[in-house]
């Protein structure tokens, strides 16, 4: 039994080496379809390795800052934030001060930079050394002396670097700027993924995956008709039928072990692309794909014996006769039960899990990957029957429509099957668009703010000087409006053991107050107290002439010096109206004229930028002002602009990601096509000895591939919306259809359909030239 | 030599060339209404190359064919192909009948080119089928049905357009002598009574006899066997 | 053909007189050539004289058309064993055509003229015989047919003989 095996397929493996021009053709063909799909396999198992690798460095170089306040040492070193956005790209920046020479260095660097040097990653220098990196050079007034190594950053194209700074002691929070002794996380990180994360990660996977695997399945059986018609030849000299099935079985192996080798290169090819994008502004480093040897032997063991399986498979209804080759006629009707058993019991698989993102739980790993794969699966199981079922309805119209859906009507399985590969990859790539776009969306959403006001916020360290601040930002190119606005909170009790009443106090210019309250009038000196908005309480209770209030200086590390205000008589009746942060807040309004010195140095400032987003780059002008007045500023832009950004970037990837899978099965397609058409060359010649006109022709073999096309997108999208809302309401998000993305991905699929036929026509048109009517 | 008088189809000094190969060196060719002309002549003698420029399918490299006082090589290839439509009816060898449609789809596709709506065409084409005696196959597809039945639907399809030259090359080459004879009879039959034209490719004696007249291509050069002897 | 073994085959059926037999002759073979009564009479009294008919019985008035005859059972052997026996083919080595274009040849005449004159003579005939076939019943239809492939025999042999008229030359003008 297994010697025969071998045996046959064997064979098969030399009949593919052997078969001549036309054999090798095939072969390659073949070999290049397996190799994209091994080579995409091995990516994607390569990938959870590549995220842990990440993980691991992330951990690895985390400067803790919550902790418990540390004297200075030999062994400190304080650190502060400095992150910054350029173009859209988070840059990570840190400014360090080394206190001793035992002071922990940071992974990836060998010593620390002096006050005015920085260190910085590969991807940041080539981006400060380009025309592009102007005005990040301008913020960043550091000189470069050396760059970060690979261990200390998490991606090739990650954008980070390390200033020296100067009297950072001074600005120490623990929150933004903070001593420590040893980077890392103090406690082992869990790696406990979000299981929203985590779920995001599987259905990529799986939505990768399947249209590979159907593609596998299509690739080894290019050229099929004909090699059929070589296997009647064998059947011819006396090889028994089942002999003849594994004789495929083993030319399929041939196509598919080449194919392990191409995807092998591919993938090494792929590997070292891979360190040269960013997605979703993730980018890795070519050793972190290294796909776990395990998945990486599965692949090399599951490719072959699944072409081996799937070339049985499709001989199954094929009776290899002598002399030729008969489709079992007319099979059997399709049967609609076990296919929607397939979809339905994916949903069952899921159904369980609705709402669990929300409250924390935990995703199933085995029923959420069950689940997505038999809605998928399900598509290749359903898209025949649907063909089927709508192709034998059809029949009414011209001579082209009826040429096409006679054909179809003849051989709706193979039609089905040319699709499948697009529909799996059209439905789970909406699935996912769904799923981000929802996930992201609620991230971002409701942040109240009123981007026609301010488009971005400044946050300055304590006691700046906002009044100049915010005259140097009114000065940026790009800036039309700057409202610079002081804020501390007062508290009926000594903040160190905590007030039981508070209110805000904010301090501006009459311009910058008129953004916070309706006042009377207003000149520098005047003090108010607007109620009406949030807090009215507290306010109306404390807020009383003469009493001594207590001015937040703790600012929640515990320590600090009490130091009071005492409320005037002279506080005039204003009305709270919703400021630029999106909030209405009853609270004490002064001008600088009435704050004593020892409340300006505590307060914190905030500038509100209203930006003229016509001029380019203007929120990278502000940056750099903002960067100039405080190298720890912190500059914000509004949610509304950058969670477009940002989603953007995101559709893009996935949309990018389809494509190539789109424009795979699109070969394929157009393999197919060919392979039909030259199969019908000589009848095409007598069509057109009749006098039928090309177009005619054209449009029918348009028809024929835009008719199952079409269906398979339309089941594609059902299929695709439904998955995309079950998973939206697994994880608890608002349940929205991302039309764009949905309408992006069909009309992919159908310029790919038009794409094939377009590729098809000058052959067709070639081959119904009359010499194909000349007899060999 | 001109055109005989009265002629319907008529060529003169036909040269074609495929590549290195000549295919057509100075042929000559006429043909009546009503008149079936057998032409014969070995393989590869350019006998079917021969049809092919009649009928406006392949342009001759040079030499005039006149088809009812028209020149068809003044003809672009638009032009040849509505000709084709309207005026020619053509049978081959293995049928070639459109696989994927029923025998009577395929008699009623050359009246449907024509922009014949389709219940109309498959009247016809009914019609047609039961004058060659294959009526009760017009729901089968052409692979249900044996060679000489697929044939004599092929016929039919020639016909259905009621053409004025039917093209016929080596329509029995496939079939045993029985279903060819039965064949052949059924087309000159059919062609008489409508008094179309046949020309009739083939190297077969015996199916040449239901011709009124042939002539031989050898070389690439026509010999009318009328003027021989 | 045998006419002594055919008219012994009609016999066989039961006996018969002079005339019937001429009569079932020429319906079921003589379409070309009508048998003449003297063919009748004569091949009857061969037949007699070899034992393998006998006189069954005369009718009045005498004369050799009344005589009836019957079949005897060496005359049934007879017919059994001719029906048996294959016919010898028939070798045209040396056909009057053949020597037609060796002579063409050796006199530098067009001997491809001679083909074809010859090819479109068979063609001809084959022309008349298929008309007549298509006219004609199942009996018509067998008889032409037959020499229908036989005149298609010779015709292959004039174009086989024509595709190679260069070669034959020059054997026969060395």
């Amino acid at each position: 039994m297994n010697a025969r095996w071998g045996r046959d397929l064997g064979l098969g493996v030399k009949f593919a080496f052997t078969g001549g021009r036309e054999g090798h053709i095939r072969v390659l063909l073949t070999a290049v379809g397996v190799g994209l799909g091994v080579a995409l396999l091995l990516l994607t198992t390569a990938i959870p390795n590549a995220l842990s690798v990440r993980h691991a460095r992330d951990d690895a170089r985390m400067d803790y800052t919550y902790g418990p306040p540390r004297a200075k040492a030999a062994n400190t070193l304080v650190i502060s934030d400095a992150d910054t956005t350029y173009h859209g790209e988070d840059v990570r920046g840190r400014l360090v001060e080394p206190e001793g020479p035992k002071a922990p260095v940071a992974p990836g660097l060998t010593r620390y930079p002096a006050p005015g040097e920085m260190v910085v990653s590969p991807a940041l220098k080539e981006l400060l050394g380009s025309g592009d990196g102007a005005l990040l050079r301008e913020r960043l007034p550091y000189r470069i002396v050396g760059t970060i190594a690979e261990n200390g950053l998490i991606g090739s194209r990650e954008l980070t670097y390390y200033a020296g700074g100067k009297n950072l002691a001074a600005h120490l929070d623990g929150w933004k700027t903070a001593r420590i002794s040893a980077f890392g996380r103090p406690s082992a990180s869990s790696n406990t993924l979000d299981p929203v994360l985590l779920l995001l990660i599987l259905v990529v996977f799986v939505v990768l995956l399947m249209p590979v695997a159907v593609f596998i399945a299509t690739a080894v059986r290019f050229g099929g008709e004909r090699r059929d018609r070589r296997l009647a030849a064998l059947r011819l000299v006396g090889s028994d039928s089942r002999m003849t099935r594994r004789i495929a079985a083993g030319e399929a192996l041939a196509g598919s072990l080449v194919g392990l080798a191409f995807g092998t290169v591919f993938f090494l090819l792929g590997r070292q692309l891979a360190g040269s994008v960013e997605v979703v502004g993730i980018s890795v480093f070519p050793s972190y794909l290294n796909p776990s040897p395990a998945l990486a032997a599965l692949v090399a063991v599951a490719v072959p014996a699944a072409a081996v399986l799937v070339t049985l498979f499709a001989l199954r209804r094929v009776v290899i006769e002598p002399l030729g080759v008969v489709r079992t006629a007319k099979p059997t009707r399709r049967r609609l039960w076990w296919r929607l058993l397939l979809p339905v019991g994916g949903l069952a698989m899921l159904a369980p899990m609705i709402g669990q993102g929300r409250s924390n739980g935990d995703f199933n790993t085995y029923l959420v990957i069950g689940g997505v794969l038999l809605l998928l699966i399900g598509v290749t199981t359903l898209l025949p029957w649907v063909v089927e079922a709508v192709v034998a309805r059809l029949g009414r119209g011209s001579l082209a429509w009826q040429l096409a859906v006679r054909r179809l009507q003849l051989s709706s399985g193979s039609a089905a099957r040319m699709v499948n590969g697009i529909a799996v990859a059209v439905a789970g790539a909406i699935a996912m668009q769904m799923l981000f776009a929802g996930v992201q969306g609620d991230y971002t959403k409701n942040t109240g703010r009123d981007t026609t006001r301010a488009q971005m916020q400044v946050n300055l360290s304590r006691g700046a000087d906002f009044g100049r601040a915010a005259g140097q930002f009114a000065a940026t190119k790009g800036v039309r409006k700057a409202t610079a606005i002081g804020s501390t909170e007062l508290g009926d009790r000594d903040w160190r053991s905590g007030p039981t009443g508070t209110a805000l106090v904010t301090v501006g210019s009459c311009a910058a107050l008129r953004e916070m309250a309706r006042l009377p009038s207003c000149t520098d000196g005047d003090m108010f107290v607007a109620t009406g908005g949030t807090n009215d309480a507290d306010v109306a209770k404390i807020v009383r002439p003469g009493r001594t209030l207590h001015i937040d200086d703790v600012n929640g590390t515990g320590r600090g010096k009490d130091v009071t205000w005492t409320v005037p008589g002279g506080l005039r009746q204003a009305t709270a109206i919703t400021g630029p942060s999106g909030t209405r807040d009853s609270s004490v309004l002064l001008t600088p004229g009435a704050v004593p010195e020892r409340m300006s140095r505590l307060l914190s400032a905030t500038v509100y930028l209203s930006v003229d987003t016509s001029v380019p780059d203007a929120f990278e002008h502000a940056r750099n002002t903002a960067a100039r007045i405080d190298p720890l500023a912190d500059a914000m832009e509004w949610s509304a602009t950058q969670r477009s950004a940002q989603f953007s970037s995101i559709r893009t990837g996935t949309f990018a990601g389809a494509i190539c899978v789109l424009a795979l099965i699109g070969a394929s397609l157009l393999v197919s096509q060919l392979e039909q058409l030259r199969e019908r060359r000589k009848l095409l010649s007598a069509l057109i000895a009749f006098g039928t006109r090309r177009r005619t022709l054209s449009l029918s073999v348009l028809w024929q591939t835009a008719i199952p096309i079409a269906l398979g997108l339309l089941l594609a999208s059902a299929v695709g919306l439904t998955l995309g809302v079950v998973l939206l309401e697994m994880v608890g998000s608002t349940v929205g259809v991302d039309w764009p993305s949905v309408l992006g991905l069909t009309g992919a699929g159908a310029a790919v359909v038009l794409t094939v036929t377009l590729l098809s026509l000058p052959p067709l048109l070639r081959l119904m030239r009359p010499d194909g009517l000349r007899t060999e | 030599m001109s055109a005989p008088a009265g002629s319907l189809l008529a060529a003169e000094d036909l040269r074609k060339a495929y590549g290195p190969t000549v295919a057509l060196d100075g042929a000559e060719f006429s043909i009546h209404p009503g008149e079936v002309v057998a032409v014969m002549g070995p393989s590869g003698s350019g006998k079917s190359t021969l049809l092919h420029c009649l009928a406006g399918i392949v342009p001759p490299d040079s030499g005039s064919i006149v088809y009812d006082g028209r020149e068809l090589a003044g003809m672009n290839d638009a032009q040849r192909s509505a000709l084709r439509r309207s005026d020619f009816g053509f049978v081959f060898q293995f049928g070639q009948l459109v696989p994927e449609l029923t025998c009577v789809e395929n008699v009623a596709l050359p009246l449907r080119l024509n922009g014949t709506s389709r219940r109309q065409a498959e009247k016809a084409a009914l019609t047609w089928m039961e004058r060659l005696e294959v009526d009760d196959l017009s729901g089968k597809r052409p692979g249900e049905v044996s060679g000489g039945q697929g044939q004599r639907v092929a016929v039919a399809r020639a016909l259905v357009t009621g053409p004025r030259v039917v093209f016929a090359d080596e329509p029995t080459g496939a079939l045993d002598s029985l279903n060819g004879e039965r064949v052949m009879e059924l087309l000159t039959d059919a062609a008489r009574s409508s008094n179309a034209a046949v020309v009739l490719v083939t190297h077969e004696a015996r199916v040449a006899a239901y011709s009124d007249r042939e002539i031989v291509v050898r070389d690439g050069k026509s010999r009318d066997m009328e003027r021989v002897a | 053909m045998s006419i002594g073994h055919t008219l012994l085959g009609l016999l066989e059926s039961g006996p018969r007189h002079g005339y019937d037999l001429k009569r079932a002759f020429d319906e079921k073979f003589g379409q070309d050539r009508p048998l003449h009564y003297g063919q009748v009479y004569s091949t009857m009294s061969r037949l007699l004289k070899h034992g393998l008919v006998e006189v069954d019985g005369i009718e009045a008035g005498g004369g050799p058309e009344r005589k009836r005859y019957a079949i005897t059972d060496a005359g049934i052997t007879d017919v059994e064993r001719w029906l048996a026996t294959p016919e010898k083919p028939e070798e045209y080595l040396q056909s009057t055509l053949y020597t037609k274009v060796v002579l063409a040849l050796l006199t530098h005449r067009n001997a491809a003229d001679i083909l074809d004159a010859q090819r479109a003579e068979h063609l001809r005939s084959m022309r008349i015989l298929t008309d007549r076939k298509r006219k004609g019943d199942l009996a018509d239809q067998l008889i032409c047919d037959h020499a229908l492939f036989h005149l298609e025999a010779d015709l292959r042999w004039l174009e086989l003989t024509a595709a190679r008229l260069d070669k034959l030359r020059a054997e026969v003008t060395r």
